[in-house]
């Protein structure tokens, strides 16, 4: 048996792969061969470690420095200096990482520890390999639940620990999963919702890419609970490297028999089967989902009667978002009790966040719910970048809400952001500078809405049409005055009356545009 | 492949029509499906012609025209849009002298708009083809055409 006295992870993700990544991890098993170090030093893939915008990253355990920017040309030197002279290449160095966490203030050398849950794994363990997964405590959670649980064990669980849909709409899980429980059926189906389109969005991305095992996980133990025996993955077509790393996991898992019949030697049999997009926003709409899913134009459904009790091709069906889906392990692996140790009294657990736009380091963290807005900017997303002021966010993607300084202090999470007529959404958090004009950046909301708006209803096909016209002049410096009146007029007329929640959710955005920055809406009207 | 091999990969069942139209359109140098393209998979599935090509032009992958060896797609969603996409956008239409939706006289590349990539902590972004770019900036624009252009 070989002793491996170095791992170098390197993360391969979308990101880092645009990069190079490939490249260099090429370079490393080529130059470490030349100097026979290939037996004592191994290169792991690895999904991405948290980090964006900084090329190909890497890092080298048991040390634990990370490194950045490097290129297949760094390579020799790297190799020379770190893995065979035992000196650390200084001028690729990120910043040196304690334990279990990722480096967010690189400049200061300050370390912020996030308490990780469903990202626990990512950035540590290579994504394409099931035993890595497995040693990491991976397939627990359902040998538990399988032995020692009966379906209604699971579902109180999950009641229990408070865990809200992490898609946008933060419902309770553990009572949809109740609804899905008590809905009689002989055949139910469990989907997981990864049409992750919601601008500013990706986690649902670096989960699949970084820990596909743990949602194939969490997918069946919803399976178990509710008692279904088959659960598709909806990707959209654009995530190409999800798609390909979820589909081996299956393959791995179906390998390993922990998919299939008799899972792990009980009565209980499940599959998953992997249904890729082709560019729609709506289809992240449950019902449009489904719709696009039996192989039809993405259109909205009727609700009532909702998925759980009449989904896919008319049966109960069961649909959760990624990162809900991957709190499911933790779970059950570890007791309700625990989960709500982590959060705030009516929202407990973590939230996946991705930092954006004006920050020093943009990038993917996980953080208890709760924080301010005021820590993940300032504290997590390193500030503004280049020392401007801060202005503003758009909190949540274009279905979100733009919040001014006044709402920094503000404890994130669903509830508590609901009572700010603010909404968590999907996470997203795009920070905007002194400089940016906010006109100009609802007007690109507003385009968005206008271009994704599926043409089902008029409210929302003409509404978003009209808002566009308005908004179009307010960026030339003709806007009227009745404009503004006629934007909220428009959007609530569109909450009210749009047949699904992508009109409906309009009114958020503007109205909370013109409540922080009316003035600047007022100075462009002639 | 030709046509028939795509369709045999699939099951002729209702629920597999997107895999069988991206890998249509995939397979046709021209990435875009034709109207052979419908026809086969009406036949295949037993439906109408007309609605497999409502469910083409329902998704912004699909094109019914034909289109570049490369295809070009700018995302212009808030996140981009805020680190300067629109004026990327200005730089790549003069430079490829197309609007938005059009090909070079040379057929080398399309030029299109998409929502949102995911690819934010780089913004902006673009796709070619399956490949994801992004921190772009003119310079690195025209980088990215040269080679593509040299390539092709």
């Amino acid at each position: 048996m070989n002793i491996v006295r170095n791992h170098i992870l390197i993360s391969i993700d979308a990101g880092t792969i645009m990069s190079g990544a490939r490249a260099v991890e090429d370079a490393l098993i080529k130059e470490l061969t030349k100097y026979g170090l290939d037996k004592e030093i191994s290169v792991l893939e690895t999904g991405s470690l948290g980090i964006t915008g900084r090329g190909v990253v890497l890092v080298v355990y048991p040390e634990g420095i990370y490194y950045a920017n490097v290129t297949a040309k760094d390579v020799p030197e790297l190799v020379e200096e770190h893995l065979l002279k035992g000196r650390p290449l200084k001028r690729l160095i990120l910043t040196e990482a304690p334990k279990r966490t990722i480096i967010i203030k690189e400049k200061t050398g300050l370390l912020k520890e996030q308490p990780r849950i469903v990202l626990k794994n990512c950035g540590f363990i290579n994504p394409e390999n099931i035993d890595e997964y497995i040693a990491a405590g991976g397939y627990e959670a359902i040998a538990k639940a399988l032995q020692t649980m009966t379906p209604v064990d699971v579902v109180n669980e999950v009641k229990e620990s408070g865990l809200l849909g992490r898609g946008g709409a933060g419902f309770p899980t553990g009572l949809k999963w109740e609804f899905a429980i008590k809905t009689p059926g002989d055949e139910k189906f469990v989907i997981c919702n990864a049409d992750e389109g919601e601008p500013g969005t990706f986690k649902d991305r670096l989960i699949l890419e970084g820990d596909p095992h743990k949602l194939i996980e969490g997918m069946l133990i919803a399976g178990y609970a509710i008692k279904a025996t088959v659960g598709f993955v909806y990707i959209r077509g654009e995530y190409s490297l999800s798609i390909e790393r979820i589909e081996k996991a299956i393959a791995d898992a179906r390998a390993y028999g922990l998919l299939g019949k008799n899972i792990l030697e009980s009565s209980f049999n499940f599959d998953i089967f992997v249904k890729k997009g082709a560019g729609a926003y709506i289809c992240g709409e449950e019902t449009a989902l489904i719709e696009s899913l039996e192989g039809k134009r993405g259109h909205p459904r009727n609700k009532p009667p909702f998925p759980i009790n009449a989904g896919l091709w008319g049966k109960p069906t069961l649909v959760n978002n990624v990162e809900t889906l991957a709190n499911v392990p933790e779970i059950i692996r570890n007791g309700a009790a625990w989960y709500k140790g982590y959060g705030t009294e009516k929202c407990s657990g973590t939230k996946v966040y991705t930092i954006l736009g004006h920050v020093a380091t943009p990038g993917l963290i996980e953080t208890q719910m709760g924080t301010t807005l005021k820590e993940i900017i300032f504290e997590y997303g390193g500030g503004i970048k280049d020392g401007k002021a801060f202005k503003g966010a758009l909190i949540g993607g274009a279905a979100g809400a733009f919040i001014g300084s006044e709402m920094l202090d503000v404890k994130m999470d669903f509830i508590n952001l609901r009572e700010y007529a603010a909404a968590l959404g999907s996470g997203a958090i795009l920070v905007m500078n002194e400089e940016t004009d906010m006109v100009d950046m609802l007007k690109s909301v507003l385009h968005f809405f206008k271009h994704e708006s599926c043409g089902h209803c008029v409210p929302c096909r003409l509404g978003t049409a009209k808002l566009v016209d308005i908004i179009d002049r307010f960026a030339l410096s003709k806007g009227k005055r009745k404009d503004i009146d006629d934007l909220i007029d428009i959007t609530q007329v569109m909450k009210g009356a749009s047949f699904c929640p992508l009109g409906q959710s309009v009114s958020l955005p503007v109205s909370s545009a013109l409540k922080y920055f009316r003035d600047e809406f007022m100075a462009r009207v002639s | 492949m030709t046509r028939e091999e795509i369709l045999k990969k699939y099951d002729p069942s209702l629920d597999n029509i997107l895999y069988i139209l991206h890998d249509l359109q995939d397979n046709n140098p021209q990435h875009y499906i034709a109207k052979e393209d419908i026809e086969a998979c009406a036949n295949y599935l037993n439906i109408p012609y007309s609605y497999i090509r409502g469910v083409v032009t329902f998704y912004s992958m699909f094109s019914l025209q034909p289109r570049g060896r490369y295809i070009i797609r700018l995302c212009e969603s808030p996140p981009c849009h805020l680190m300067g996409s629109e004026s990327l956008l200005e730089y790549l239409k003069k430079r490829l002298k197309v609007n938005i939706g059009e090909t070079t006289g040379d057929g080398v590349f399309t030029l299109e708009l998409t929502s949102c990539l995911g690819i934010c902590g780089v913004a902006p972004a673009m796709m070619i083809n399956e490949e994801m770019v992004g921190n772009l900036t003119p310079e690195k624009v025209d980088a990215i055409l040269e080679e593509r252009r040299q390539t092709s």
